[in-house]
């Protein structure tokens, strides 16, 4: 007999955790010297009071969806993907690449422009994904240090890139050339322009939200309604039982790994291509990383990962929001990031143990 | 590149890898008593940041010292009860602290001094200052003598060079430092307390049985490991620095946890990965980029390459390395 009940599980103890987060939040701006509830106004005005908000709003969604399903993906297989953030810039790097180089006539269209950049970034991400992966699988490495490291060796990599080989010639920024026009993804404005429906023009939301929630529902077919997502949810669950049934570990782990690296190389289609129109440094912003945070709020579902990459994406535009109009610093949020991270990964069973003490007392008061 | 400029180099390196040397036994204490700690990184932060403003506001960098050991081992305690008490997966708490303590400092440190997420910089009593060992050539002979410092140890024989210049003329921490080498082998290989740690880290069953706390002795670790991180942190923005900056920690706790690795988890050889890193550190702040008779190495590669050696490393094409068994995995009582 399961100890909670589904909704429970699936939707009280996350609101438990959320609410200590948030709250620990607020109390956390009420130190600083600010008014919470005025604090929460200005961000949800930021975020979602005008066209221009949305825009910023769903534009990080977008980020965090990827990030977040990509962290989802590697969590199932029972593995701790820290790398997005340095698999997302290298995949940035794909992108930017096919952007760069692919001839013009080959592209006559921004949406033939968007599956090379598909490719690429993905194939990019998945490389970056691949050394620690098979270092895992064949080697033993743990998984986590070797990501870590991997990301600061993507920072590097870019870096150097960006200051010789990549770098715009006279110019002072460390930054590519643009990205040829036909390349640039349509905005949101374009897109509902000709619906008759007027969105923010310097919004940078654009066509890639739609790539990402594609990837939800993909996700979601690949990891419940296949074979592999079966198999890598076995071997998450357990390693030593999936062998018994005829799985490769070898090949989860690394197949499991590559689908991580590739989906964080996706977003960089929305921050490059979408966004910059050019390769530059941080053009991440620490979007890997927030999709642990995503991951873990969204309980690995790609459904759950779409509301918490919203709820993210309203932390991040609000957030910056405040730090415009009030004297709170954007760190904020890194501060409601860490918090939502330890209270919904780390210190779950500090309400789980509880809940599930009312369930069975409850359940027992039944039976007597 | 003449002899005095190696020395000054390795002058430098010592330096730059006291706090990860510091972080580095830190993670070795906690690790060995089998805890993941991937929050070093955010305790270094803590406590830079901490010990800084404390300093700063009361002058005294004792004062701040202590302050930036307690900010490190309240980071320590969260972790301790996410991972020890609530059986928490311990690399999601330490990100999660990371994260907490990025933004945190920074949020006070614009409460508290409005100077856009810093301290004010130390000066005086609020910095540690450098020890001038017996004999050595230092500030004062200088002003005795009339001539810059500089020009006094250039004329000064080989030995007195590497005297002065490297082993002389470094903050008590740097001393401290060192002296946690010996004292962490010795607590751990030659006392009993350090024993039953590292069994609690191999198999923490087995010590269980044998009737002592599994949770009391991981604890202990925490502190032990929230006292050096925090030690990290105050040399960082106290000896090193002069004051808090945003991120000054710099990924300094995930080169620690590199050079734990590249120890694979023994005291003495921290030392010699911590000295190696701040090599790396200090060659790549002294020169921008190194030509090989043709080939140029971009300072890029000087700073990734601590990381790229531990990929190596745990690659296991060097030697192996083996983490504690128990590591990352809570501990629960059989009933």
């Amino acid at each position: 007999m399961d100890k909670i009940p589904k909704w429970a599980d699936v939707a009280l103890i996350p609101f438990l955790n959320l609410l200590i987060a948030f709250v620990l939040s607020g109390l956390v701006i009420f130190a600083i010297g600010e008014n919470p509830f005025k604090a929460l106004m200005t961000m949800i005005d930021g975020a979602f009071g005008s066209t221009y908000g949305w825009g910023y709003t769903l534009y990080y969604t977008t980020n965090f969806i990827f990030t977040g399903l990509a962290v989802s993906i590697a969590f199932k297989a029972a593995m701790f993907n820290i790398g997005g953030e340095g698999q997302a810039m290298i995949g940035g790097l794909g992108v930017g690449l096919a952007c760069l180089f692919i001839p013009t006539a080959l592209m006559p269209h921004w949406t033939i422009a968007l599956v090379f950049a598909v490719i690429a970034g993905g194939l990019f991400g998945a490389g970056w994904a691949l050394i620690p992966a098979y270092l895992q699988a064949k080697r033993g490495s743990h998984v986590v240090i070797t990501t870590i490291m991997f990301n600061f060796i993507a920072t590097a990599l870019m870096g150097y890139l960006l200051i010789k080989p990549l770098k715009l010639k006279g110019a002072q920024e460390s930054a590519s050339a643009s990205f040829p026009d036909v390349t640039n993804l349509p905005t949101l404005h374009e897109l509902l322009a000709p619906l008759g429906i007027s969105f923010s023009k310097s919004a940078p939301a654009n066509v890639s939200l739609f790539l990402a929630l594609a990837m939800c529902v993909v996700v979601y077919l690949l990891m419940n309604r296949s074979r592999l997502g079966y198999e890598i949810r076995a071997f998450g669950e357990s390693p030593t039982a999936s062998v018994y049934a005829g799985i490769s570990p070898t090949k989860i782990i690394i197949v499991a790994m590559m689908l991580s690296g590739a989906i964080s190389g996706l977003m960089a289609i929305n921050a490059t291509m979408g966004q910059h129109e050019r390769l530059i440094l941080n053009a991440v912003e620490g979007a890997g990383f927030i999709g642990i945070a995503v991951a873990l709020m969204g309980r690995n579902h790609p459904f759950g990962v779409l509301l918490a990459a919203l709820l993210f994406g309203f932390l991040y535009q609000g957030g910056s929001e405040l730090s415009l109009w009030t004297k709170i610093p954007r760190e904020l949020i890194v501060v409601i990031q860490g918090l939502v991270i330890l209270f919904t990964g780390a210190l779950d069973n500090m309400v789980r143990m509880p809940v599930e003490r009312m369930f069975i007392a409850a359940a027992k008061r039944k039976d007597a | 590149m003449d002899f005095l400029t190696i020395i000054q180099i390795a002058d430098s390196a010592l330096r730059l890898a006291t706090p990860l040397l510091f972080a580095c036994l830190a993670g070795l204490f906690s690790e060995r008593a089998g805890i993941f700690d991937i929050g070093l990184e955010g305790k270094i932060l803590a406590s830079a940041f901490l010990s800084a403003a404390v300093a700063f506001v009361t002058g005294s960098v004792w004062l701040g010292l202590l302050s930036g050991i307690f900010a490190s081992i309240c980071f320590s305690a969260v972790h301790g009860m996410a991972s020890i008490t609530f059986r928490g997966n311990q690399l999601i708490s330490g990100v999660a602290l990371n994260f907490l303590a990025s933004g945190i400092t920074v949020l006070a440190a614009q409460a508290w001094f409005g100077q856009g997420g810093r301290t004010p910089p130390l000066t005086g009593n609020g910095r540690f200052p450098p020890i001038e060992l017996p004999f050595a050539i230092g500030r004062s002979d200088a002003e005795a003598a009339g001539v810059p410092l500089r020009i006094l140890i250039e004329q000064a024989n080989p030995i007195q060079q590497v005297y002065s210049e490297f082993i002389s003329g470094h903050t008590i921490l740097v001393y401290v430092a060192l002296l946690m080498v010996p004292l962490s082998w010795f607590v751990l290989f030659r006392t009993r307390f350090g024993l039953r740690l590292r069994a609690v880290g191999e198999n923490p069953a087995a010590v269980d049985t044998a009737g002592i706390s599994v949770v009391r002795l991981r604890y202990a670790s925490m502190a032990i490991a929230g006292t050096l991180c925090g030690l990290s942190g105050v040399y960082l923005a106290t000896g090193l620095g002069a004051g808090f900056i945003k991120e000054m920690s710099a990924g300094r706790g995930y080169i620690a946890l590199a050079a734990l690795i590249f120890a694979k988890w023994k005291p003495v050889p921290a030392l010699g990965a911590t000295f190696l890193f701040g090599l790396l550190e200090a060659i790549a702040n002294r020169y921008q980029n190194i030509d090989l008779g043709g080939i140029v190495i971009p300072v890029q590669f000087m700073q990734a390459l601590p990381y790229i050696l531990t990929v190596v490393i745990l690659a296991g094409f060097v030697g192996s390395a083996i983490a504690p068994k128990a590591g990352g995995q809570p501990y629960v009582k059989e009933r």
